[in-house]
């Protein structure tokens, strides 16, 4: 094949596979679009197999293979509420995919012309990708819960950072000269990468999980393409682009939802979580007043705000059990969906997806939020933070300044909370002692039961 | 350095915008299948694993493996990206037929 048509071949790839990403963004052809990325990548792999001439490599079918099973069997086993630690996983395997890629270029595999550039881009390469897998990783047991949600926090923090961070430059800087032995090199880069990984991500918090994610989703990309640099491969640096791109997207879009900034997160200023905010302040509110069955009688316009408590209790059937009752009753029901109410960009939306909650019915917080007022109910199952009104109005607590979804404008109140602490936060919900709110405390699993037996 | 070099960081920098503005027009509601077909994507490291695996001698075992490696994860992630995005958006758009 002449390099010619291999140019061109790559780059119709390329353009199929933006299209696709063209069609995800509605809903109707988003599969389609899934569809056209898979076969394009598919493609791609027999354009790389034709072009080096390594078709009849038999054992490069004995690895995909392998790869292909336990990938579909992973995808069809994992649950919705697992799926920000399948993503971190699987983004930890294209991290390490990198890092061997660009291991084997600094060592001249695959590499046309060995030159200062293709060794700077192989230990970036190496750098990216070590950090991407070890990272992913702790993220996924964080997620998983086999290592402590509550973030981790090493003394001297930005000290050590900033220092490793200082080594891995002067990695990048002298990797063309060559000076020590090149195995001994790359072990040294990737053992300082690790620590740094290391002790970057487990300080982060749960609820600080959809920014680190979207940020490992960006750099497995990066990492793709600067190892497609260094080995002269264009499809890897376009697609990997692509895909840094979309991270850094999604990473932006959490940080504001959170009112964080990405480089704080980066730098150890922000608290990660850590802090606990607690005011001395009772919440008062206990008992379940008698009347709520005549408030929910009388609503007719239905706000649920589904929060990440909902998905631990489990609870998305009975929240949907309920919609529907309350849709038959001729109210109108609409759900609000903070940003940041699951794990991971957008998790919400497929919890709720996956119990056939219309997606329709499905509103983000920028359109629903001037409707609160003009409500006559809402109902929170499993969220705190994001509804907090002190939100607006404590300065100086962590919440301060992150937009929340406005459920203290709504005529009612019901939260189906597991008890009154405050959040993730650590900041005291003011919500809880209105007047107009009520509360049922306790496994929403049982309370919403409860709760739809005694309004029938 | 190469014109080569050149033009692959010429690539990286344009797909990279590109990107930035298509993907700016996802809606919210699709996010983790994005998130997870774009997790697919990255998994196109194989193409260069492949060409890894193809060259590296059969008599050296340490360098076979790392490059078997490379081919497994990689496939792993591209396979299960995109089954678990089409499993999702099927979630999404199953119903919406009738």
């Amino acid at each position: 094949m002449t390099e010619t048509i291999y140019y061109v071949l790559s780059g119709l790839l390329i353009f199929i596979i933006m299209f696709g990403i063209y069609l995800m963004s509605k809903v109707k052809y988003a599969k389609l679009g899934n569809n056209l990325s898979a076969i394009s990548v598919f493609a791609a792999v027999i354009l790389t197999l034709l072009k080096y001439d390594v078709v009849d490599e038999w054992i490069i079918y004995v690895f995909i293979a392998l790869g292909a099973i336990i990938g579909i069997f992973l995808a069809y086993k994992v649950k919705m509420i697992a799926m920000p630690q399948m993503i971190a996983l699987l983004n930890g395997l294209g991290g390490l995919a990198s890092l061997i890629v660009g291991g084997f270029a600094y060592f001249g595999v695959g590499v046309d012309s060995l030159n200062a550039f293709s060794d700077v881009v192989a230990i970036i390469a190496v750098i990216i990708g070590t950090i991407t897998f070890v990272g992913s990783v702790i993220a996924a047991l964080k997620l998983h819960r086999v290592i402590s949600q509550k973030p981790i926090k090493v003394k001297f923090y930005s000290g050590i950072i900033s220092l490793l961070f200082l080594i891995q430059l002067v990695a990048i800087a002298i990797s063309p000269f060559r000076i020590i032995d090149k195995i001994i090199f790359i072990i040294i880069i990737i053992l300082v990468s690790s620590i740094f990984s290391v002790i970057f991500t487990i300080r982060i918090g749960g609820a600080d999980m959809p920014i680190t994610i979207s940020l490992l989703n960006s750099l497995s990309g990066v990492a793709g393409a600067i190892s497609g640099l260094a080995i002269g491969d264009v499809l890897l640096v376009a697609i990997g682009g692509i895909v840094g791109a979309s991270g850094l997207i999604l990473t932006e879009i959490m940080c504001k939802a959170m009112n964080k900034g990405l480089i704080d997160i980066l730098l150890g200023k922000t608290s990660g979580g850590s802090v606990t905010y607690v005011e001395n302040e009772e919440v008062v509110n206990e008992s379940v007043k008698q009347d709520f069955k005549e408030v929910y009688k009388n609503s007719k316009s239905v706000i649920i705000v589904p929060g990440y408590g909902m998905a631990v209790a489990q609870a998305q059937q009975l929240v949907k059990a309920l919609a529907d009752k309350m849709k038959k009753e001729h109210k109108t029901v609409k759900y609000a969906i903070h940003p940041v109410a699951g794990r991971m960009p957008g998790h919400m939306n497929v919890l709720l997806a996956e119990v056939n909650v219309d997606y329709e019915d499905l509103y983000d917080m920028e359109m629903i939020n001037d409707e609160f007022k003009q409500t006559d109910l809402v109902i929170v199952v499993g969220g705190n933070d994001v509804i907090n009104p002190k939100a607006k109005t404590h300065e100086g607590t962590p919440i301060y300044g992150m937009p929340i979804l406005d459920v203290d404008l709504a005529k009612d109140i019901f939260i189906f909370n597991y008890d009154k602490n405050p959040g993730y936060s650590g900041v005291t919900n003011s919500l809880y002692n209105k007047n107009n709110v009520q509360l049922f405390l306790g496994d929403a699993k049982e309370t919403l039961q409860k709760f739809i037996d005694d309004v029938k | 350095m190469e014109t080569i070099q050149y033009i692959l960081i010429a690539i990286f920098i344009v797909s990279a915008i590109f990107g930035y503005f298509l993907i700016s027009n996802v809606p919210s509601l699709l996010h983790t299948p994005l998130m997870s077909g774009m997790n697919a994507l990255s998994g196109i490291t194989l193409l260069g694993a492949l060409v890894a695996l193809a060259v590296v001698s059969t008599n050296d075992i340490v360098k076979m493996i790392l490059a078997g490696i490379a081919v497994l994860v990689s496939t792993i992630n591209i396979f299960a990206g995109f089954s678990v995005t089409d499993r999702m958006l099927e979630m999404f758009g199953g119903k919406k037929d009738d």
